[in-house]
């Protein structure tokens, strides 16, 4: 079994900062991590791998400095990495960077074969879009799984995988055939913490880095800031907001008289929301 | 259980251990790196400021892309009292050299850096590996290491403890003893983000050039222990540290020192408007020379601040370790050459070595500061400082007072806060331990 695995290296979100005059984010001294929801999606892989077998391949579309990340998934225990890198991807926003990401996987499953699932984080900490997974799997015609909470049953003699989907309201029990892109939420697992020789081997490993060329992309006008129709318009720190909370006193201590007080509360500053409930209540 | 040996475990990548290893897998020694941080550099707290002299002497093109903050041009000294200071200050275009000698730095940068020379001499490179326990054979000599990684036991002719202040795996191994908290200072410091052009009107600079202030006074609570305020491209480093015994003895936080420090009507204004990002609080041992533990043993040798290496006087350690970084891999290097086994006689040239350093030659210079400073933290940072203010106001303030009666009064005001006896004694023990 082949599994790619796509992370991104971030910016860690909780030491950004903004400059205080030109409101742009300030890159410098800002440690990377590995996007956190991508490690769930490793994790997710590496134990499928342990369990059936097959490799696992890493990739990423970043600056010269992602090797850094892909270096730090090997030390979990993946057996490749690849680093797509050029600066034609500069700028790049979701449709850009999965028209690469997606060549790349067509160059990986050349390589190394085709891969039975690709998984990658529910979105990105930094973009946060949640685009660039399903992206991929439309370029590639693989059936996509999103928001995955568990991974219930693969079987690899009729090629089909059934999931658990978290929805709005419930969780949906999904099966579909290979070759499938799952991207995965947060907390179905924990990172494991590499073995000695993992480590040993990630430390000596080589990185294979490929350029637009090398990973087979045909159209450089669809990469990059070029292949990009998102305009960011404005970045802007929010500023602090004075607001007055406001203490509502209630009679009794029952759900249904917590709630009555709330309403009451509600409907008398907003008098329109009141007029509104009240018109779909009859209408019910 | 690895199966692999390598020529030498260097415990930590620091400034001490990053020297060793860089010097050694250069010289094509098999060299193993472990690191308890996320990266090199992840743990590691300093002012900061770079040295260029022992770098140079390790990497000598280190210029062309580590990554530099500022070099400085100006160093300033400053006495603090409640409501002023008294100032000495040292500029000089001479600074602007070519090679500049000290610029500032900022640490997880620089070390990750200083991490990438290493890697790229040959050494293999291991972060979030925590080194637990170092293993021995019969006859006690250090043959390897046990990590917190499953399986992570290695093999090693030498082990290097360049594992920082703490040092708890020599301390484990009973190389060392505890930290006494008189030998060592709690120091923390805060990086306040400033624009480019803020930092350089607001400390008269162009370019890369940087300014260094560091500070003694009052604003310590007449604990042993001083402050400094550092320029970076786009930060100012600022931070204050003190005796942990002191701080123990006064019930002070680090925490409310910082701040006391920060609101002192003469550095207020220079953090004006910034942003703080980040606080690091990090220990220094500061006992000088005679804290330095035994620095070799069968198998392995201790560099930097395991090894007690810092010049507290002159506000030197990061260049102490990458020179006993390098020396102790010298070292390991010609004993390697020649054939000799790592036993305790043979390393015992590493300490023949450092003698005839700085390193060595300063840390027996200032031998006994540590204890004068101490003894006398009250005076040396609380009195004095107010009488040295004192005394400049009574000579600048123009108030009708005729000037021999002005000199009188301060002469009277150093009497009443201090014996004769007593003054003549604290400048006589002081020249003698800077003897």
């Amino acid at each position: 079994m082949h599994i790619i695995v796509c992370i991104k290296q971030v910016p860690d979100s909780a030491q950004i900062r903004v400059h205080p005059v030109t409101n742009t984010i300030m890159r410098q001294g800002v440690p990377t991590i590995i996007n956190p929801y991508d490690l769930v999606a490793l994790e997710e892989a590496l134990r499928l791998r342990d369990r059936l077998g097959g490799s696992v391949t890493v990739l990423t579309m970043g600056p010269p400095t992602a090797e850094d990340s892909l270096r730090k998934a090997l030390t979990f225990g993946a057996d490749r990495a690849v680093l797509l890198t050029d600066r034609y991807f500069a700028g790049s926003d979701t449709l850009a960077t999965s028209y690469a990401l997606a060549h790349a996987i067509k160059k990986v499953a050349e390589m190394w074969g085709e891969p039975d699932i690709v998984f990658t984080g529910k979105q990105t900490i930094d973009g946060d879009t949640a685009q660039v997974g399903p992206g991929i799997a439309k370029r590639l015609k693989l059936n996509q799984l999103t928001y995955v909470s568990a991974i219930k049953e693969l079987d690899m003699d009729s090629r089909t995988l059934t999931v658990e989907r978290r929805a709005e309201g419930g969780v949906q029990v999904l099966k579909t055939r290979l070759p499938v892109l799952i991207t995965v939420l947060e907390g179905i697992n924990e990172m494991r913490r590499g073995t000695m020789e993992a480590a040993l081997n990630a430390a000596r490993a080589q990185v294979t880095i490929w350029n637009a060329t090398d990973a087979g992309i045909p159209e450089l006008t669809l990469c990059g800031l070029r292949g990009s129709p998102t305009v960011v318009k404005k970045v802007f720190a929010p500023g602090a907001r004075t607001e007055k909370a406001h203490q509502i006193e209630t009679k009794g201590l029952s759900p249904a008289e917590i709630a009555e007080a709330a309403l009451a509360e509600i409907f008398q500053r907003q008098p329109a929301v009141e007029a509104d409930v009240m018109r779909n209540a009859e209408s019910i | 259980m690895i199966d692999e040996k390598f020529d030498v475990i260097v415990v930590g990548a620091g400034p001490a251990g990053n020297a060793a290893a860089y010097t050694m897998a250069k010289e094509g020694l098999k060299v193993l790196q472990l690191e308890r941080g996320e990266y090199p550099g992840s743990k590691n707290v300093q002012g900061a400021i770079l040295y260029a002299d022992a770098l140079e002497k390790i990497i000598p093109d280190f210029r062309e892309d580590a990554p530099l903050e500022r070099h400085v041009i100006e160093q300033r000294m400053w006495m603090l009292d409640d409501n002023s200071y008294v100032g000495m200050h040292y500029r000089s275009e001479d600074f602007n050299e070519e090679k500049p000698n000290r610029y500032t730095i900022i640490r997880a940068q620089f070390d990750k850096w200083f991490s990438r020379k290493v890697r790229d001499a040959g050494a293999v490179v291991l972060c979030e590996t925590t080194v637990t326990e170092l293993l021995r054979d019969t006859r006690g000599k250090v043959i390897g290491v046990r990590t917190d990684r499953a399986g992570g036991t290695i093999m090693a002719d030498m082990v290097v403890l360049a594992e920082g202040v703490n040092g708890l795996v020599g301390q484990r191994a009973g190389l060392r003893k505890e930290l006494k908290p008189d030998a060592v200072a709690l120091a923390v410091k805060e990086m306040h983000f400033l624009p480019r052009e803020t930092i350089e009107a607001r400390f008269n600079l162009k370019g890369n050039e940087g300014v260094v202030i560091e500070i003694m006074g009052t604003v310590t609570n007449g604990m042993t222990g001083t402050a400094f305020i550092y320029t970076n491209q786009e930060s100012l480093s600022v931070g204050i540290g003190c005796m942990v015994s002191d701080f123990v003895k006064s019930d002070t936080s680090p925490y409310a020192l910082l701040e006391a420090f920060k609101n002192h009507p003469s550095i207020k204004p220079l953090l004006a408007g910034s942003e703080i990002k980040e606080y690091a609080g990090h220990l220094i041992p500061e006992g000088g020379y005679k804290e330095i533990p035994e620095l070799y043993g069968d198998g392995w040798l201790v560099v930097g601040d395991a090894g007690h290496f810092v010049n507290a006087v002159h506000r030197e350690g990061s260049n102490l370790a990458m020179t006993t970084g390098r020396i102790a891999a010298e070292t390991i290097v010609w004993l390697k050459r020649r054939r000799d086994p790592f036993i305790a006689d043979n390393l015992a040239e590493y300490a023949r070595r450092l003698e005839q350093t700085f390193v060595m030659k300063d840390m027996k210079k200032y031998k006994d500061i540590p204890n004068f400073l101490h003894a006398k933290a009250d005076t040396v940072f609380g009195l004095y400082p107010r009488l040295i203010s004192k005394a400049a106001q009574t000579w600048f303030r123009v108030d009708g007072v005729d000037k021999r009666t002005k000199e009188k009064e301060i002469l009277q005001s150093f009497r009443k806060g201090r014996t004769l006896t007593g003054l003549i004694g604290d400048a006589f023990k002081l020249a003698r331990a800077w003897r």
